[in-house]
């Protein structure tokens, strides 16, 4: 657990219930782990390619200790706003980022902030297992090596720990020079998470962590992902809304809206709330449609 | 209804199944597609055979491979050797590749991964595929201006083995740039998405993940213009390869030069009569044997990079 969250977060709490916060559902009780500390806080996000608006008017904040789940029809935005939670969408030219998202009070795309920086305290964890094609422990030491954490003697420990955080060092401890290219489709995911989890993050983001995974590996990972919320702040996108309503604590949204003239889809925002409500008593309709199954 | 007897069914579907339909225009592309292959191996077989007819004896005849391969190249036929041009080659080959392999990687990674997609880097990228399809010829005019008789021809020495290197890396830069970006190309973006998420600089992401992951395509487009490249005449003829000339010993890059080609084509303007088939057909068998022993070495590097990686 990363300490820095500790005095800057307080001072960050009150600033954030200073600010009117148009849903009154958000404030209520926050679920089990949460001390109701806001980790992001996102406000009017709007993300652009070039002059195409992709998503608009993004509003939401993350609390700490929580999976936060972006659910919505392909095509509405949900990873191009997950993306900005670590920079990752500067990797497109012509990406470009309006409103505000502040990550512990500090906004992200305020000048001088460095991406980089951004990234080792909000780690990622991609919709397709991308290990690198090296040894499963040069895989996991990877972040620490490059962010300077490896002292020697204890990257070992770091990469057993982080193997064993995503349930993963049973299988491997015994291999872990051999390729992370030979492990099946869900070690290799958990080798991912664990790789993110190497760095010692604050937040994982995950986009669509299980979409190319069978039932049993999908539910290793969501079990961890449980696991692990003790510790950070987890962010997923699932196409998948069972998943949605298991892991999260609370729920956000995403639907399309068709700009009549130019004929483009621009990502909304509908509803963000307590997973709970979400699934159960939604305030909007097309979030209803969405869960019932009705619509997408 | 009955059912039908287990045994009757199994044969009538294995008729079915085992039925064999003509496939001729399959057959006939197969058959297509091999004659192609022979046509190719044809040629190769043709060169060869024609050169080892008089070659082969010669180099392995009473005057000896060794003696050929350590005599300069003047004098008459019985004595000249390739031994000037072997060491002209070889060393244009490691010239090249110092020079030639670290420009253009640096230029193609900076396209690739560090440029954005602008209107100039498009040019630029044309510009760069263009200038890999002019003739050597005018790269030697290049050389010969650049080299030899500008500034520059103090350092270099004017018509050396220095000049003659560094032309022909000249010559090589745009096809190790354009075979290095494809390289680059290739390697999945979500490699450097992974790299990039797992908290790494642009730095970080090409020296750790994108160079290990290229590089043995990068060596191997390095390697086959190298090989290319050696087998020119015409720019050397510009930068002035002699035939017959005292000298030519290793590391003696400040001095006159030749290389195997320029050897070969003065050997065969020479007139029959003199006697000098054999030693043409022996330094054919030569060049060819240094063109293979580079790709060779080319092959090795790059099945060990490619095992690291892995």
């Amino acid at each position: 657990m990363s300490s820095p969250s500790g005095t800057s977060a307080t001072e960050r709490d009150t600033t954030s219930s200073d600010r009117a916060v148009p849903r009154p559902e958000v404030g209520a009780a926050p679920a089990s782990n949460a001390d109701g500390t806001t980790v992001f806080d996102v406000d009017g996000l709007s993300v652009y390619y070039g002059d195409f608006r992709a998503v608009r008017d993004v509003t939401i904040d993350v609390r700490q200790h929580e999976v936060t789940a972006f659910i919505g029809p392909s095509g509405c935005g949900k990873t191009t706003v997950l993306r900005c939670f670590n920079r990752m969408n500067d990797l497109i030219d012509i990406a470009r980022v309006e409103g505000r998202l502040a990550y512990h009070g500090v906004d992200l795309y305020e000048r001088g902030i460095n991406p980089v920086e951004v990234r080792r305290r909000v780690g990622i964890v991609f919709q397709k297992p991308n290990p690198f094609p090296k040894s499963i422990y040069d895989n996991v030491a990877y972040g620490p090596r490059i962010a300077g954490l490896a002292k020697k003697g204890n990257l070992d420990e770091m990469v057993e720990h982080s193997l064993r955080q995503a349930a993963l060092w049973d299988e491997v401890k015994d291999r872990l020079k051999a390729s992370g290219l030979g492990l099946s489709g869900g070690q290799q995911q958990r080798l991912c998470i664990a790789r993110a989890l190497a760095t010692n993050p604050d937040v994982i983001l995950m986009d669509e962590p299980c979409s190319a995974l069978d039932p049993i590996a999908t539910g290793r990972i969501e079990d961890l992902m449980e696991e692990i919320k003790q510790e950070y702040t987890i962010i997923i996108v699932t196409h998948n809304m069972q998943q949605a309503a298991r892991v999260s604590d609370r729920c956000a949204f995403f639907t399309t809206e068709v700009n009549e003239q130019s004929d483009t889809r621009t990502g909304v925002l509908v509803e963000y709330d307590q997973t709970e409500i979400m699934f159960s008593n939604p305030s909007d309709e097309r979030t209803e449609n969405y869960v019932t199954g009705r619509f997408g | 209804m009955t059912a039908i007897p287990a045994q009757i069914t199994a044969d009538v579907v294995a008729a079915k199944l085992k039925g064999e339909r003509a496939d001729i225009a399959g057959v006939a592309f197969r058959f297509l597609l091999f004659a192609c292959l022979g046509i190719v191996l044809a040629a190769l077989i043709a060169l060869i055979a024609t050169v080892s007819g008089e070659g082969i004896p010669y180099l392995f005849g009473e005057r000896g491979l060794a003696d050929f391969l350590n005599r300069p190249g003047f004098s008459e036929p019985e004595f000249a050797g390739v031994y000037q041009a072997l060491v002209g080659t070889v060393s244009m080959a490691v010239i090249i590749a110092v020079v030639a392999f670290p420009l253009g990687v640096a230029a193609a990674l900076y396209l690739e991964e560090y440029a954005s997609d602008t209107f100039i880097t498009r040019t630029v990228s044309v510009i760069i595929r263009n200038l890999a399809g002019v003739p050597a010829v005018v790269y030697g005019l290049l050389g010969a201006g650049i080299f030899v008789n500008s500034r520059l021809g103090g350092a270099t020495g004017g018509e050396t083995l220095l000049s003659a290197g560094l032309t022909l890396a000249v010559l090589v830069l745009p096809i190790v740039v354009i075979t290095s970006a494809e390289a680059l190309r290739a390697v999945p973006a979500s490699l450097r998405e992974g790299g990039f998420g797992a908290g790494a600089t642009r730095w970080e992401v090409v020296r750790t993940l994108v160079l290990p992951n290229a590089f043995p395509g990068i060596l191997t487009g390095t390697i086959l213009s190298l090989a290319r490249a050696l087998g020119e005449a015409a720019p050397l003829i510009l930068l002035g390869a002699k035939t017959s000339f005292g000298g030519g010993d290793w590391g003696d890059i400040r001095g006159n030069f030749t290389a195997l080609p320029n050897l070969i084509n003065g050997w065969a303007k020479l007139p029959e009569s003199q006697g000098w088939e054999p030693n043409k057909q022996a330094a054919i068998l030569v060049t060819l044997v240094v063109i293979l022993g580079i790709n060779a070495v080319g092959i090795i590097l790059r099945n060990r990079f490619e095992k690291k990686s892995r």
